[in-house]
C-alpha cells in the first residue's frame, strides 16, 4: 500500500517538477519570443501528448484498481434474485467498461493527432446526417435490450404476493439500532403503532397493540434469523425518522418510512456459514483479519486492548442518514437451516410472555 | 464616436455594489461564487480527512471547529453538517449561481448582441439575493446547535425534527431561509435570461444562428422556472411543519420518549417534491458547462461544432426529459414499483441525447487543429469526465440494478464524475475562455496547465476508486466505517483517495493565486485572443455601458465559420457579410 502512495506521489510531484521547469524555461529564453498566454505550437504539442499518455494513465487506473481491490467487492450473491440482479450487473459494467474504453481512446488520441500546428489547417465539417443516425440508433437499440432486462427483473422482485408458504417478518427502524418482529405460531402479524411504544413500562419494543389477539404471540428479537430457501416477506416501519434497510449481501434494500409500511421480499439461499466458507469470503476474512492483527500489534504496544478477530456474518446497515449515530446502526442476519431456524424461535419469548 | 446615452454619472458605488451593468453583475457573481466554492471544497477536505484517518486526532480540527471536536477527534454531528453544507454550496451556490449566473450574465447580452439584459434592475436584484442568501447560508455555520445536518436533500422527519438530530434546530431554519432566498433570486435571473434571449437578439441573429452556449443557458433557465418553485413549495410547507404545527411530511411519530401529534404526512410526499427541483438542478448545473464546452472546443479545434442541430435538439431533449424522471432518485423509497418501472425507462431514455453529445464533441475535435489553450484542456476533460460518470448512469438507472448501489459510494463517484467534475470543468474552461473579456487581460497559461493536469489525474484518482468501495457495500454519509469489521479493507482506498483529495484541493490555489494574480498583473489583453467568431470578441477590451460604441453589430452567418474553405483566415466573426458568391450553411 505504502509503495502504491509514494508511486502516486512520484507521478504527482515528476509532473509539478517537469511543468516547473517548462515555466522556468519558457521565462527564461522566450520571453521575446511569445508572451501573449495563448497555447503556441510547442504548448500544442507538449498537451496534446499529454493527454495521449493521460489516457494510458486512465487505462492502467482502471486495470490497477481492479487488480488491487476487485477482491473487495461483495461476494456472491446470497439470495435467489440477487444472483440475476449479478448477471445484470456485470452485463452493464462490461458494457460499460467496453464503450469506456473505446471513447476515451477515440477522445484522447483525437486530441493528440490532431494537436495544433501552424501549417495545419482543420477539416470543415458542419454536419453528416448518417453518421448521427447510426450513434442515435445505436445506443438507442443498446438502452431498449438494456430496459426491457432491468424491468423484467425489477418487476419479478417487487411483485409480492402473499403466500402460506412465506414467512413474515417485519423490520423496525429507530435511531439508532433495528428489531425485527415475527408472526408467532398464528402466521399473522398484530396491529401496531408507535401510540403503543409506552405501554407496559417501555417493554413495548415495538409498539404491539396488546387488545390485537393476533399481537399476542409476536417475538420480538434483536438479531435477524432467516431460513434458508424460503421466502421471506419483509415489512418495514420506523418510528422516527427515515431509515433505509439495506443487506448488501442479499442485494435488498427498502426504505424505511414512518407513517407508512414498505415491504421487500427475497429467498436466502446460502446460510450464513456456507457464505464462511466460500472461497471469496474466507480470502476477505483473512485479509480483513491481516489488517486487525497489524492493528492490534500497535494497539498493544500503547497498552491497549488487541482487536478480536472478525468472523463474517450477514449485516443489515442503515443506509439513509438518520443522524448522529447513523454509521454504527446495525444488525447481525443468521440464515440457517429450516430446523435450526424452528429450534431458535421456539426459544424465543412471545409478547404476552415479554408483558406478563 | 462615444455614444453616451446609457453613461450616467457613476459612482463607488453604482459602479461596483449595486451595479445594475451585466458585466459587473458577471464578475460579482464569479467571484461570490469562487469564495462559496473555497468553503465548499474546504470542507470537503475536512471530511476526507475524517474518512481517511478516522481515529486519530488532527490538532487544527479543534482549533476552528472548538467543541465539536473535542481533542481534535471529530463529532459525527459535525461530519454530517460538513457533508451537508459542502453539497449544499456545491451545487446551488457555485455550481448554479457561480457557473449559470456569471456565463448567462456575461454572455447572453454579448453574444447575442445587446446592450445589456432586458432588466438591469432584476438582474441586480438577483445578485443581491444570491449575495443574501449566501450570507445566510455561512451565518448558519455559526449557530449554537449547528449547521443543516441532514444531508443536502434534507429529508424529513430528519429535517423537521429538532428532537432528531442538533443540525435540525436554528441551523436548519436558516438553511430553508437561505433556499427560499436563493430561489427567488434564481427566478429572477432565470426570467430575465429568457426574455433577454427571445427578445433582445441583435438584426440578422435567429434562433438558429444562436451560439451553443447561449441555447444552453436558455433552456437552462426555462428548466430552472419550471422547477424552482416547485423547490421553494417543498421549502415552505417543511418550514410549515418545523414552525406551525402541520403534518405536509410527518405522521405517526415517536421520538426521544414522546409521541408527536402529527398526522396524516408523508416524507415521500417530500422526497418527489423535492427531486422534482433535484433532478432538473442537475441539467441545471450541467448544460451551461456543456455550452461553454461546445463553445471552446469549437474554437479551439478552429473547426465548426459538429451536428449543430443535432446539438440543439439534444439540449432540447435533456431538457424536457430532465423534468420527468425524478422518481429514480426514489426507487427504493417505497413508491409503487410501478412508478419505478416508468421512471426507469425515461431516464434511460436520457443516455440517447446525451450520447449525441458526447460522440458529436469527439467529432468535433476528428481532423481539427486543435490549439490547447487551457480552456480547451478543461473541456476534453469534461468530455472524459462525462463520460466516465455518465455510463455509470445506466446501472444506477436501471430500478433492478439501483436496490443494491443505491446511496452507496458508487452514487457518489457517479454523480461527481458526471456533474460535479464536469460542470466544474465547465466553469474552470469558462473562466480561462473568457477572463480577457471579462478583465481585459490574460491568465498565466503555463499556470493553467499546472492546473489542469493535476486536477485530471486527481479527479479520477479521487472519485474512480470510489465505484469500488460503492460495489463492496459502503453506505455513503458514514461517519467512519470502523464500525464494521466487514469494512476493514477498505480503509486503504479511502486513504488513497483522501490523498488525492488533498492534492486536488492545493492544484485548486494555483488557480486562485493565477486568477487573482493575473487581475491585477496579467498581460493586457488584445480583443479577440482565441480568435472567436462570436459577438463578445467585437466589443471593445475595456467595458463600457451599452457595450459596443456606436452601432450594435448585425449579424450574418452562424458562430462556427471556422476554417471554411476559401477564405484566408481560419475564422470569420458572425458579423462579417456574406463574400460574394459564399453561400450560407442551412441550419
Amino acid at each position: 500500500m505504502n509503495t502504491l502512495l509514494i508511486f502516486v506521489v512520484l507521478i504527482l510531484v515528476a509532473i509539478a517538477v517537469w511543468q516547473l521547469t517548462k515555466i522556468f524555461e519558457l521565462s527564461q529564453f522566450n520571453i521575446k519570443k511569445d508572451d501573449s498566454q495563448i497555447a503556441n505550437d510547442k504548448d500544442n504539442d507538449y498537451n496534446g501528448k499529454l493527454m495521449f499518455a493521460f489516457l494510458g494513465f486512465i487505462y492502467l487506473f482502471t486495470i490497477f484498481s481492479f487488480w488491487e481491490w476487485g477482491e473487495v467487492l461483495l461476494p456472491r450473491s446470497a439470495s435467489e434474485h440477487g444472483v440475476e440482479i449479478d448477471t445484470l450487473m456485470w452485463v452493464s459494467m462490461a458494457l460499460i467498461l467496453f464503450v469506456q474504453t473505446i471513447t476515451q481512446a477515440v477522445l484522447h488520441y483525437f486530441s493528440y493527432r490532431y494537436r495544433g500546428k501552424k501549417t495545419q489547417i482543420a477539416f470543415f465539417l458542419t454536419d453528416n446526417d448518417r453518421l448521427e443516425f447510426i450513434w442515435t440508433i445505436i445506443p438507442a437499440i443498446v438502452l431498449a435490450v438494456l430496459i426491457f432486462a432491468g424491468l423484467f427483473q425489477w418487476t419479478s422482485i417487487t411483485n409480492i404476493e402473499n403466500n402460506d408458504e412465506a414467512l413474515v417478518v417485519e423490520v423496525y427502524a429507530q435511531q439508532f439500532n433495528w428489531k425485527a418482529r415475527y408472526a408467532g405460531a398464528d402466521g399473522v402479524l398484530g396491529d401496531a403503532n408507535v401510540r403503543f411504544l409506552q405501554d407496559f413500562d417501555g417493554l413495548n419494543l415495538v409498539g404491539i397493540d396488546s387488545s390485537d389477539p393476533n399481537g399476542l404471540d409476536d417475538i420480538v428479537v434483536q438479531e435477524l434469523h432467516l431460513p434458508k430457501g424460503r421466502e421471506v416477506i419483509f415489512i418495514f416501519r420506523s418510528q422516527d425518522v427515515l431509515h433505509s434497510a439495506f443487506m448488501p449481501h442479499f442485494r435488498a434494500q427498502m426504505n424505511c418510512v414512518p407513517g407508512m409500511i414498505t415491504e421487500f421480499a427475497f429467498t436466502p439461499n446460502l446460510t450464513t456459514e456456507e457464505m464462511r466458507q466460500t472461497p471469496e469470503m474466507t480470502a476477505k476474512v483473512n485479509k480483513i483479519n491481516k489488517i486487525r492483527f497489524d492493528k492490534s500489534q500497535k494497539l498493544i504496544a500503547n497498552g491497549e486492548q488487541a482487536l478480536d478477530p472478525y468472523q463474517f456474518d450477514y449485516l443489515l446497515l442503515c443506509n439513509k442518514v438518520c443522524g448522529a449515530s447513523h454509521y454504527n446502526m446495525q444488525m447481525k442476519i443468521i440464515v440457517e437451516e429450516e430446523k435450526d431456524f424452528n429450534k431458535w424461535i421456539s426459544e424465543q419469548k412471545t409478547f404476552a410472555q415479554t408483558i406478563q | 464616436m462615444v455614444e453616451n446615452h446609457t453613461h450616467h454619472k457613476e459612482t463607488f458605488i453604482t459602479k461596483y455594489i449595486f451595479s445594475q451593468d451585466h458585466k459587473m453583475i458577471s464578475k460579482q457573481y464569479l467571484i461570490t461564487g469562487l469564495l462559496m466554492g473555497i468553503v465548499g471544497i474546504g470542507m470537503s477536505l475536512v471530511f476526507r480527512m475524517q474518512l481517511a484517518w478516522p481515529e486519530k486526532p488532527f490538532g487544527f480540527f479543534e482549533s476552528f471547529l472548538g467543541k465539536w471536536a473535542p481533542d481534535g477527534v471529530m463529532d459525527p454531528n459535525v461530519y454530517l453538517a460538513l457533508i451537508t453544507i459542502h453539497g449544499t454550496i456545491m451545487v446551488f451556490f457555485v455550481l448554479t449561481a457561480g457557473l449559470s449566473g456569471t456565463f448567462s450574465n456575461l454572455l447572453i447580452p454579448l453574444q447575442i448582441g445587446a446592450r445589456d439584459m432586458a432588466s438591469g434592475f432584476l438582474n441586480m436584484l438577483s445578485y443581491w439575493l444570491f449575495f443574501l442568501s449566501s450570507v445566510v447560508m455561512i451565518a448558519s455555520l455559526f449557530v449554537e446547535s449547528g449547521p443543516a445536518a441532514a444531508g443536502w436533500t434534507v429529508y424529513p422527519p430528519l429535517s423537521a425534527l429538532p428532537q432528531a438530530q442538533p443540525g435540525s434546530g436554528l441551523g436548519m431554519t436558516l438553511w430553508l431561509v437561505s433556499m427560499a432566498i436563493f430561489v427567488a433570486s434564481s427566478l429572477l435571473a432565470s426570467l430575465n435570461y429568457i426574455v433577454t434571449v427571445i427578445n433582445l437578439r441583435t438584426k440578422g441573429m435567429s434562433m438558429t444562428r444562436l451560439p451553443l452556449t447561449i441555447w444552453a443557458f436558455f433552456v437552462t433557465a426555462i428548466i430552472g422556472v419550471i422547477s424552482f418553485p416547485v423547490l421553494l413549495s417543498a421549502a415552505l410547507l417543511l418550514i410549515m411543519d418545523r414552525s406551525f404545527g402541520t403534518s405536509f411530511f410527518l405522521s405517526d411519530i415517536f421520538i426521544q420518549g414522546e409521541v408527536l401529534h402529527y398526522q396524516g404526512g408523508s416524507p415521500v410526499l417530500y422526497e418527489h417534491l423535492f427531486w422534482f427541483l433535484g433532478h432538473p438542478e442537475v441539467y441545471i448545473v450541467l448544460l451551461p458547462a456543456l455550452g461553454i464546452t461546445s463553445e471552446v472546443l469549437a474554437t479551439n479545434s478552429r473547426k465548426p461544432i459538429f451536428g449543430y442541430r443535432a446539438m440543439v435538439a439534444s439540449i432540447l431533449a435533456i431538457a424536457f426529459l430532465s423534468t420527468i424522471v425524478w422518481g429514480h432518485h426514489m426507487f427504493i423509497s417505497g413508491m409503487n414499483p410501478f412508478l419505478g418501472s416508468v421512471f426507469t425507462f425515461t431516464t434511460l431514455l436520457i443516455a440517447i441525447p446525451s450520447a449525441v453529445k458526447a460522440f458529436n464533441y469527439i467529432t468535433t475535435l476528428w481532423k481539427g487543429n486543435l490549439q490547447m489553450n487551457t480552456a480547451m484542456l478543461f473541456s476534453i476533460g469534461l468530455v472524459s469526465t462525462f463520460i466516465t460518470g455518465g455510463l455509470t448512469g445506466l446501472i444506477l438507472g436501471d430500478s433492478a440494478l439501483d436496490i443494491n448501489v443505491h446511496d452507496t459510494y458508487f452514487v457518489v463517484a457517479h454523480f461527481h464524475l458526471v456533474m460535479g467534475i464536469s460542470a466544474l470543468y465547465g466553469l474552470f474552461a469558462g473562466v480561462y475562455h473568457w477572463f480577457p473579456k471579462m478583465f481585459g487581460r490574460m491568465m498565466n497559461k503555463n499556470l493553467g496547465y499546472i492546473h489542469f493536469w493535476i486536477t485530471a489525474v486527481c479527479a479520477y484518482g479521487i472519485f474512480f476508486p470510489m465505484h469500488f468501495t460503492g460495489m463492496a457495500g459502503l453506505p455513503r454519509r458514514y461517519y467512519s466505517n470502523t464500525a464494521f469489521p466487514y469494512f476493514d479493507d477498505l480503509a486503504d482506498i479511502n486513504i488513497v483517495i483522501t490523498i488525492f483529495a488533498l492534492t486536488a484541493g492545493a492544484a485548486q490555489i494555483v488557480f486562485l493565486y493565477n486568477f487573482i494574480n493575473s487581475i491585477f498583473y496579467g498581460k493586457k489583453a488584445v480583443q479577440n485572443p482565441w480568435k472567436s467568431n462570436t459577438l463578445e470578441w467585437t466589443a471593445p477590451v475595456k467595458h463600457i455601458h451599452g457595450n459596443w460604441i456606436g452601432e450594435i453589430p448585425t449579424v450574418h452567418r452562424w458562430a462556427y465559420d471556422y476554417s471554411k474553405p476559401g477564405h484566408k483566415d481560419d475564422f470569420i466573426p458572425q458579423n462579417i457579410p456574406l463574400f460574394k458568391g459564399e453561400e450560407e450553411l442551412q441550419h
